[in-house]
């Protein structure tokens, strides 16, 4: 047993632009970041440091450039820098969450669809899976009414609660939350700081980017520098 | 199951001077939809016919797991064991309603086609199970007994997916299968394709020039250029952090996909 | 009467070796076409060169050859191939099912079950059951060869959908020996169930388009059908006006212009035999 559920050593970035006569953008340079389960880690650092790109590369949406991203998953150890596109969907689904800022929004899907597809991912019956999704979406204040509805529709806020809810209604050994407040009123927010709460109680190595200082202060058991790349 | 549903070891296929295939591999697993990508003259509906057998490389090899999980190698089967296959396991749906569909034969008589060559030889449960999947490509069932003439374009492609998924396969073909269609009627029939893979847990090889399309249905992504894989991957990692220098170039040229 | 300067049975022997090695093959693979290289006849296809052509090929000088068209020996067509093989053969004639060694027809099989030792030879105007589903030739030898006959299942389907029923009352497509799709020539649908396990050898002569096939004796024929949609023979619910069969196929006769019409049996010697020994029966 190790104390940490996500490792990052010597990971870098950098953008390539052939389209723009081959210009590279180094973005990520040697990131050390260790995570332990139930720890909440705070990403810090002005905007354009690499944050978003540092959470992208965790969730295998952006390719390393180098190092490893080390993960507990399935009972062994797996290099995500270095897994091939059948381990990173299965450490999707079984390992490692994330809520992005903004919900890909996916045509004619019901809500209440949208937030039990993790659960179905994982195999759980549908009926079970609909009854936890409808639960979590209450807890976030989306009314019924809503749940069988396409979000296409939804205020900004309203989708960013769908988000929320399909990424806290299954337990993850690892959850990637990307700005999870930003367009959310005080009580929703009162909301998502229980919810992480309960994901860190539970074991869950959390990794944010918290603009909102106050709602930060209170999740975030440290901060994690991140630092532009020379 | 263990191991690729369909396997593709360094095809080669020129014609003439052009370069169809140049080398390509593949692997497709049980459950997943790769989209393969690329412009016109890319190799990609050339791949896809190898891969299905209806094309035979010049070199490399094609491998078919069966649902007994026997090996079959593609380019080499019989006429006989290869229309056994593609009538029992695979299924294709095509760019035009006239390669896929008779269009002189009921909606009813399309879908059920597949369930006769396949020994089904009950008048009503075939008019029930043509009934329950025109209802499932949202099609009114009371259009059982028309012909396909009379539908629209879209409704012809559902028509088409359901002529191809009735009998249960393991493997489904699709060459751009929204092409020619209106913009607003490719979301639906995209959507519609989705829910159903989904569902049936059907292995997908999309070929496709329509980005936001390989994005909304694939699970991983192989760029074609010059009957070359230029860049393969996870879906979003190939649309979101393209490498290849081609692949920037028509993730570029999409309007927010 | 027999005309002299002809070969027995008016073929040259080369060509009558070729064509039984083409029935000899067809008998091998029940049902299945095979191409022969077919003569000019001295009467125009679609008058039953492909059948004479068979029937030259087998006679020989002890058999008896009788010959039918719609069931009946006293039409014109049926009276002249007789004719023609009495001249180049000289062989025995009958119009008698019973009497015959080799029957030769158009359309109908006759009612008096055959035994072993007869031959059946029908006149075919289009051997390919599927020709009406599948224009491209090439394309019919495929499914033939991969038994993939999804196709006229579905014209089945298409039928009952439509109609409410099979839309076939004659030419009505079987599957021989579990294998291979066949027309069965125009015979009506009601003379189906005899091809199923007939003792006797069954030839089929197509001369247009060349090919024969065959159905060796005790073969399983099967029309096709759903489960649900049986296949019927169906007749004219109705009784011969001249013996009263209930059982055999009728020809409806219009016999005024004020609509009278009655029902007689298409098969002449069928019904002549029933008046015949209805006739006895009184006398008796």
């Amino acid at each position: 047993m190790t104390d940490w559920a996500l490792r990052t050593e010597g990971l870098r970035k950098e953008f390539l632009l052939h389209l723009q006569g081959g210009v590279r953008i180094p973005v990520l340079d040697g990131v050390g970041l260790s995570v332990a389960p139930g720890e909440c880690v705070a990403l810090h650092g002005p905007s354009g440091a690499g944050k978003s790109t540092l959470m992208r590369c965790l969730y295998g949406n952006y390719g390393a450039g180098g190092g490893r991203i080390l993960l507990r998953h399935g009972g062994r150890t797996l290099d995500l820098a270095a897994a091939d596109a059948q381990e990173v969907r299965a450490v999707r689904r079984e390992t490692i969450g994330y809520v992005s800022q903004f919900l890909r929004v996916i045509p004619r899907v019901p809500a209440v669809q949208v937030v039990a597809a993790p659960l179905r991912a994982r195999g759980v019956a549908e009926a079970e899976a609909l009854a936890r999704a409808a639960a979590m979406m209450a807890r976030l204040n989306l009314p019924p009414r809503l749940h069988a509805l396409p979000p296409a529709t939804f205020s900004g806020g309203e989708q960013q609660r769908v988000n929320l809810a399909r990424g806290f209604v299954a337990p993850w050994p690892v959850l990637l939350l990307d700005e999870p407040t930003a367009s959310l009123d005080a009580a929703n927010r009162e909301v998502v700081v229980d919810l992480i709460e309960e994901a860190k109680a539970a074991g869950s190595a959390v990794v944010g980017i918290f603009h909102d200082a106050d709602v930060r202060e209170r999740v975030a058991t440290r901060l994690f520098e991140v630092r532009p790349a020379a | 199951m263990n191991g690729p549903i369909l396997a593709a070891r360094d095809l080669h296929l020129a014609f003439g001077g052009l370069r169809a295939l140049d080398g390509v591999s593949l692997d497709l697993w049980p459950g997943e939809v790769v989209a393969i990508v690329g412009e016109s003259g890319s190799g990609k509906s050339t791949l896809l016919r190898v891969l299905a057998g209806q094309l035979r490389p010049q070199s490399g090899q094609v491998t078919y797991r069966d649902a007994e999980g026997v090996a079959h190698a593609v380019q080499s089967l019989s006429d006989a064991a290869l229309r056994r296959l593609s009538r029992a396991e695979w299924g294709f749906v095509h760019q035009s309603p006239r390669d896929g569909l008779r269009l002189g034969v009921s909606a009813g008589g399309n879908i059920g086609e597949r369930l006769m060559a396949l020994g089904a030889r009950h008048y009503g449960r075939l008019r029930e199970t043509a009934e329950a999947w025109l209802r499932r490509v949202e099609i009114d069932p009371g259009r059982l007994d028309d012909l396909p003439r009379a539908f629209s374009g879209g409704m012809q492609q559902r028509l088409q997916i359901a002529r191809a998924l009735v009998t249960g396969p393991r493997l489904v073909f699709m060459d751009e299968p929204t092409g020619g269609l209106d913009v607003s009627v490719q979301a639906r029939l995209l959507d519609l394709i989705r829910a159903l893979v989904a569902e049936l847990d059907l292995a997908v090889l999309l070929v496709t020039h329509d980005i936001a399309a390989a994005r909304l249905l694939a699970h991983r992504i192989l760029v074609m250029r010059r009957g070359r894989v230029v860049e393969a991957g996870l879906a979003d990692r190939v649309l979101d952090d393209p490498q290849h220098e081609y692949t920037q170039l028509l993730v570029s040229s999409v309007i927010a996909a | 009467m027999t005309e002299t300067g002809y070969n027995f049975a008016y073929l040259d022997e080369a060509t009558k070796r070729m064509i039984r090695r083409a029935i000899l093959k067809a008998v091998a693979i029940p049902g299945h076409q095979v191409p022969f290289g077919g003569r000019e006849m001295p009467l125009p296809y679609g008058w039953g060169t492909g059948g004479i052509q068979v029937t030259a090929s087998l006679i020989g000088r002890d058999d008896v050859l009788k010959v039918i068209d719609q069931g009946a020996d006293d039409t014109t067509n049926a009276v002249s191939i007789r004719r023609f093989f009495a001249r180049v053969a000289g062989v025995a004639t009958t119009e008698r099912t019973a009497a015959a060694t080799i029957i030769q027809t158009r359309h109908r099989i006759p009612e008096t079950p055959l035994r072993e030792g007869q031959i059946l030879v029908y006149q075919v105007p289009m051997p390919e059951p599927l020709f009406r589903l599948e224009p491209r030739v090439a394309e019919t030898r495929r499914l033939h060869a991969l038994a993939d006959y999804g196709l006229m299942q579905v014209k089945l389907y298409e039928d009952i959908a439509r109609l409410g029923h099979v839309g076939l009352s004659y030419n009505y497509p079987v599957m021989v020996n579990h294998r291979y799709l066949m027309s069965p020539s125009p015979i009506p649908a009601f003379d189906n169930p005899k091809m199923h396990r007939m003792p006797a050898l069954q030839v089929f002569g197509a001369g247009r388009e060349k090919r024969i096939y065959a159905v060796p004796p005790y073969t399983a024929v099967h029309s096709l059908d759903f489960e649900d949609h049986p296949f019927r023979p169906i007749r004219a619910d109705a009784r011969c006006a001249l013996c009263g069969s209930d059982a055999s196929y009728l020809d409806e006769v219009v016999t005024d212009d004020a609509g009278g019409r009655l029902f007689v049996c298409s098969d002449t010697d069928y019904c002549g035999e029933r008046q015949a020994r209805q006739r006895r029966g009184e006398a008796a």
